[in-house]
């Protein structure tokens, strides 16, 4: 039926062909952002010995569209003195990186968008462009307090993107390759215990802590900071430009997690060898991600929010150095032949 | 025409619009935005060109990080515009020189076939597992490896100087030390006292 279709379309298959696997990597992309904010608020309400929301549909399950539904009904306002293209166009700024980042993340050892040879570092640039939209928001939502939302966000993230790529640099020495299907693949062996996570443990508690900051979610929300600033960069965005908003910070999210499960904690292998190879290896990644996503809803429940100059500290001069020294320990211990994994 | 003509065109035509706007532009703020859409478009064209690690760098230390700062700074400015065209006269003929320059330049690039440019060879294919990440560092770490090292230490002192020069120590900032309030432990700070409980006055009368 394939080769059918493909005849059919003649010169324009590639193109109908790589569309409808961006669309089937993005639908499945926007239902988890939805089903994750209805987990959030059930995980969290537990931990708060709460019930969360359990009115819409059976427990609650369709509140994500109740939700949305809600956003699209309401009226868009756009601030006086604003500046209106670059209003409109932040929260699509914002949404763009977590979107385009998707095209290099492998799912399993065939399935991937565009296995490129510098997947890493498209992930490191694309995901870098995201601050403009926080950045823009601020400025042209004429608002002190976006504003204020705004720098903050900057200097955040600028800050942890630092660490963030240290971090990575030690993957990419450690697998000897920026594509993300080989790092996967250097993972094989011997289950649990031959993933990175385990030689890289101190990146990658800078690479988690830095994902949570870069994200902005909290303890890192000083962006947001609903007590000091109101809600920061989006605090005159309403209807669906907020919810834009909401999107883009809850598939950042699930984006971070993916990196995190693909270079730490071995992407699809499976975590012992022999018996558990049935499961197919998407449902392993999957998995990994669902875990990851647990712990930033866990860190939310747990833990109040850093001020803003010790999350400036805590990004300087703990996690820089930190990385540092493991990248100059990996390089001597690979020189040495030392090197077990 | 061939889609990648159509991409370079494409591109080169929004490079050329940004790059007008960034000098035009009279909110400092949209000539800095014009100014990463530029990067971006360049980036694009880098990517044509198969120098994807270039292409990629340029996004990811301009677009990502210095534009970031530079955004950061010019937003926080109050630029008053009319002092900014203040010294427009005074600088014309230096950037007439400047620019007179560049279109020689690009006169001789583009009409090579005077100038005899053209008879360069053509840069060899690259080959299946070719990859200019590798390439790139290896060269780097070997044949030019002083210069790049030389090239990190000037940037060194760069970074160095800027923080000397600006650098001010007031005496009355307060610090904390996390060391310290970490290692603090709850017999330093509370003393727990063992009392008999008390009658209310109006008991006692």
């Amino acid at each position: 039926m394939m080769d059918s279709v493909e005849q059919l379309l003649g010169p324009a298959w590639p193109v109908v062909w790589t569309l409808a696997k961006i669309v089937a990597i993005v639908l499945p992309l926007v239902l988890s952002v939805a089903y994750l904010t209805l987990a959030e608020r059930k995980v969290i309400g537990y931990m708060q010995v709460r019930i969360g929301p359990n009115r819409v549909g059976f427990r609650g399950l369709l509140q994500p569209f109740a939700d949305v539904l809600k956003l699209l009904m309401k009226e868009v306002i756009v601030p006086s003195g604003a500046n209106k293209f670059l209003f409109v166009l932040a929260p699509v700024m914002t949404i763009m990186p977590a979107m385009a980042a998707w095209a290099v993340v492998p799912f399993s050892p065939e399935l991937v968008l565009a296995n490129v040879d510098a997947g890493l570092l498209y992930i490191l640039a694309i995901t870098s462009m995201g601050v403009y939209g926080v950045i823009i928001a601020g400025w042209a939502s004429n608002s002190k307090y976006a504003f204020l939302g705004s720098m903050r966000s900057a200097a955040q993230i600028v800050s942890y993107e630092i660490a963030m790529g240290f971090a990575l640099v030690g993957v990419l020495m450690a697998a000897q390759s920026l594509n993300l299907v080989d790092i996967v693949n250097g993972q094989r062996g011997g289950g649990f215990w031959s993933w990175y996570w385990l030689p890289l443990f101190p990146l990658f508690l800078v690479y988690l802590i830095s994902g949570v900051a870069e994200t902005n979610r909290a303890p890192f929300d000083v962006a947001e900071g609903e007590t000091e600033i109101v809600a920061g960069f989006h605090v005159e965005y309403s209807g669906i430009a907020f919810g834009v908003f909401f999107l883009a910070e809850y598939a950042n999210m699930i984006l971070i997690s993916a990196l995190c499960s693909i270079m730490f904690l071995g992407g699809w292998l499976p975590l012992v060898d022999t018996p558990l190879t049935f499961i197919p290896p998407i449902f392993w990644l999957l998995g990994k991600i669902a875990f990851v996503l647990f712990l930033f809803l866990w860190f939310r429940a747990t833990f109040p929010r850093y001020r803003y100059d010790q999350i400036m500290r805590l990004g300087w001069k703990v996690f820089i150095p930190i990385t540092l020294i493991w990248i100059v320990l990996i390089g001597a211990l690979k020189l040495a032949g030392w090197w077990a994994w | 025409m061939s889609f990648q003509t159509f991409v370079f065109y494409a591109l080169a035509l929004i490079l050329i619009y940004a790059a007008l706007r960034v000098i035009t532009a009279r909110n400092p703020v949209h000539a800095a935005l014009f100014l990463v859409l530029s990067f971006v478009a360049a980036a694009g064209i880098w990517l044509l060109l198969q120098a994807e690690f270039l292409a990629i760098t340029l996004v990811l230390v301009y677009v990502g990080a210095v534009m970031v700062l530079f955004l950061f700074v010019v937003m926080m400015l109050d630029v008053n515009l009319a002092r900014l065209r203040e010294g427009f006269w005074d600088y014309l003929p230096l950037g007439g020189i400047v620019g007179a320059l560049l279109v020689a330049e690009m006169i001789v690039v583009l009409g090579g076939d005077y100038f005899s440019v053209g008879e360069m060879p053509q840069p060899a294919g690259h080959a299946a597992g070719y990859s200019s990440i590798k390439e790139l560092g290896r060269l780097l770490y070997t044949q030019y490896v002083y210069a790049f090292e030389i090239a990190a230490v000037i940037l060194l002192v760069a970074i160095i100087a800027a923080i000397a020069l600006t650098l001010r120590s007031r005496k009355n900032t307060l610090y904390q030390n996390p060391g310290e309030q970490v290692a603090v432990r709850r017999e330093d700070r509370v003393r727990m006292v063992d009392m008999r409980s008390e009658k209310r006055a109006e008991e006692r009368a």
